[in-house]
């Protein structure tokens, strides 16, 4: 038994002779929430297909909780709940029958517990009310939160949701995030896709981000946000007297404009820096006419942004 | 959404799944899920009452008209006013070269492109409910509906028939008159054996909709199948390919019409509908396991 839910080495997938995936290895510690990250056509949800199996590998090694795929999928997949590139119902059952029927379609479900299950399940994210509608008559939310109850029809050790709060309202978009938290405190391991960081970033403790079928950067939240960079701004007429004293301080690089001065904090003193009421006070003795001074860090979103490229272009 | 009701943890429940003992069985549950998400669509009961329709057509129209003479219009239309239950008969005998081939297409090119056309079969995938299972479920299925199908023309030409013409003893195309439960029996029997001649046919759809994910596009080539065979059965230049048409017995149900029984045509036919069964159900399984699943 290992310690992680989900392991791949150099996995890769192509088309033809283009790389959706190229070469990734992916490591979710189990207990994790792992936020899958990258902007539209990063390959995201062909990595998905092939962790559980939808498709198979070009190349390389997949581990899902220990055990090799698509080998021992049918060991495997009934341990994990799954939401991938958005719900699929019948549009002609109700939410209740459709949920039935994927229950049914696994042999190792209890039919005996079946309606319980599947009314929990309507529960846990809402729908009970609806439970008797068909899907047709459901809102994109409604069938999202469909898609959702699904996962959870039975206990999981692994829950994998591909962009989970798609079509969803704010209140929505709340609830899967406590529900995610109240099911990672459960101790399931949670693998949650998106290309919106400001979602992930409240709920995940490791990320990983993919651009152009690579995975770019992998971690905790703590490694990827702490790795990048910070700055001080001191607002001020005197930016020339500005720059020498925070260049006599260890600050690199001071950019001056008319009436600001922006100085990196360099990585290396990350820890040893000085405090900012010192760099302010060492300001002020050199007669720099402080106006304003902050401490700015790099957000998760210019770790993004910096990994993955500006912009709205898809990469290929 | 009520976060923290129901157990999720995994620790306090027994695996069900060992370490090399995948789960077994229990495909009873997937295959009952199947048939019974079959009839609940309305396309499926809407394609039953247009079979329906067929013989109330028929017994309608010989009602209205005068009594046919032997040898006038479909076969066995002369039988229909000595006893209602052929109504069925010759209706089913009417709609086996187009509408009853119609019907199954519909339905056997769906089994796999349809799912995957709605996005369920990465999620029936995922249940799971495994490839190889999957494709019998959906198979047997389908045979299921070849059944229903044509009981629905037989038993709704019994009823149509009885009411507007009786039931009475009826004289078979070898002369000899049967009772009213004989010939009912003998009704069921054609509808058998339509039902059987349509398997091979669903097996070829079955396949065909594990190449595509347009539904409609699996449907128009089973059904583009079936009456390709039938045209190229028309043909006598191609009579040495006749034998090997699965649709070469479908209308040789005239045997089974006659006292006694004549079973060659039934056991020929069933033979050649195995055949193109178990060439067609492997190469859908070959190409349904190893597909990439991407809709």
């Amino acid at each position: 038994m290992t310690d992680l839910a989900i392991r791949t080495r150099a996995l890769t997938k192509r088309f033809r002779r283009h790389a959706a995936v190229d070469g990734i290895d992916l490591v979710v510690p189990r207990g994790s929430v792992y936020g899958f990250l990258g902007p539209n056509g990063s390959g995201k949800t062909t990595t998905i297909r092939v962790l559980l199996g939808l498709a198979g590998a070009t190349d390389g090694e997949v581990e899902v909780l220990g055990r090799p795929m698509p080998t021992d999928l049918r060991a495997v997949l009934p341990r994990v709940g799954a939401l991938v590139e958005g719900p699929a119902f019948y549009p002609f059952l109700s939410g209740a029958s459709n949920l039935r029927r994927f229950d049914a379609a696994d042999a190792g479900a209890s039919r005996r517990s079946r309606d319980a299950r599947v009314a929990q399940a309507l529960d846990r994210v809402g729908l009970s009310n609806a439970a008797g509608k068909k899907v047709r008559a459901y809102s994109l939310g409604m069938k999202q939160r469909l898609g959702i109850a699904a996962s959870l029809l039975r206990p999981r050790d692994l829950l994998v949701l591909d962009e989970p709060t798609n079509g969803l309202d704010p209140q929505g978009t709340r609830e899967v995030r406590s529900l995610v938290r109240s099911l990672a405190a459960d101790g399931t391991t949670v693998f949650v896709s998106s290309h919106l960081l400001a979602e992930v970033e409240q709920i995940c403790s490791h990320i990983g981000v993919m651009s152009a079928g690579r995975l770019v950067a992998q971690g905790t939240l703590d490694e990827l946000g702490g790795a990048g960079g910070s700055r001080v701004r001191v607002t001020t007429p005197d930016g020339a007297d500005a720059a020498r004293v925070l260049t006599g301080l260890g600050l690199g690089a001071p950019d001056v404009t008319a009436d600001a001065v922006v100085a990196a904090v360099p990585v290396q003193l990350n820890g040893s820096a000085p405090a900012p009421e010192d760099v302010v006070a060492a300001l002020v003795a050199g007669g720099v006419r402080v106006r304003g001074f902050t401490v700015e860090h790099d957000s998760l979103e210019d770790r993004f942004v910096a990994l993955t490229g500006e912009g709205f272009d898809v990469v290929r | 959404m009520s976060a923290d009701t129901g157990p999720t943890t995994t620790q306090d429940r027994p695996d069900p799944v060992g370490p090399g003992a995948p789960p077994r069985g229990r495909t009873g549950g997937l295959f009952a899920s199947e048939v019974l998400t079959l009839f609940r669509r309305r396309r499926t009961q809407a394609i039953l009452g247009v079979l329906a329709g067929v013989p109330i057509l028929i017994a309608v129209a010989v009602k209205l008209s005068s009594a046919p003479r032997p040898g006038e219009g479909p076969p066995l239309l002369d039988r229909v006013t000595q006893n209602g239950l052929f109504v069925g008969v010759t209706a089913l005998v009417v709609s086996v070269p187009l509408f009853v081939p119609l019907a199954i297409g519909v339905v056997a090119g769906d089994t796999i492109a349809g799912e995957a056309n709605l996005g369920t079969l990465r999620y029936l995938l995922l249940a799971p409910a495994g490839r190889t299972r999957l494709l019998a479920v959906k198979y047997a299925s389908t045979a299921v509906f070849c059944f229903a199908a044509t009981l629905t023309v037989v038993l709704t030409g019994a009823v149509v028939g009885g009411a507007l013409f009786g039931l009475r003893p009826v004289t078979l195309l070898s002369g000899d008159a049967v009772s009213v439960p004989e010939s009912f029996v003998r009704a069921l029997l054609v509808a058998a054996y339509v039902s059987v001649s349509m398997l091979g046919m669903s097996a070829i759809g079955l396949f065909v909709s594990t190449l595509t994910e347009i539904p409609v596009g699996a449907m128009a080539a089973t059904v583009t199948l079936a009456v390709t065979s039938q045209i190229l059965g028309g043909i006598p230049q191609v009579d040495w390919l006749h034998p090997y048409l699965f649709s070469h017995h479908w209308l040789d149900l005239g045997d089974l019409l006659r006292t006694p029984v004549v079973w060659d045509s039934f056991v020929a036919n069933g033979r050649l509908q195995l055949a193109y069964v178990a060439v067609f159900t492997a190469l859908a399984w070959a190409r349904l396991t190893t597909k990439d699943v991407l809709s």
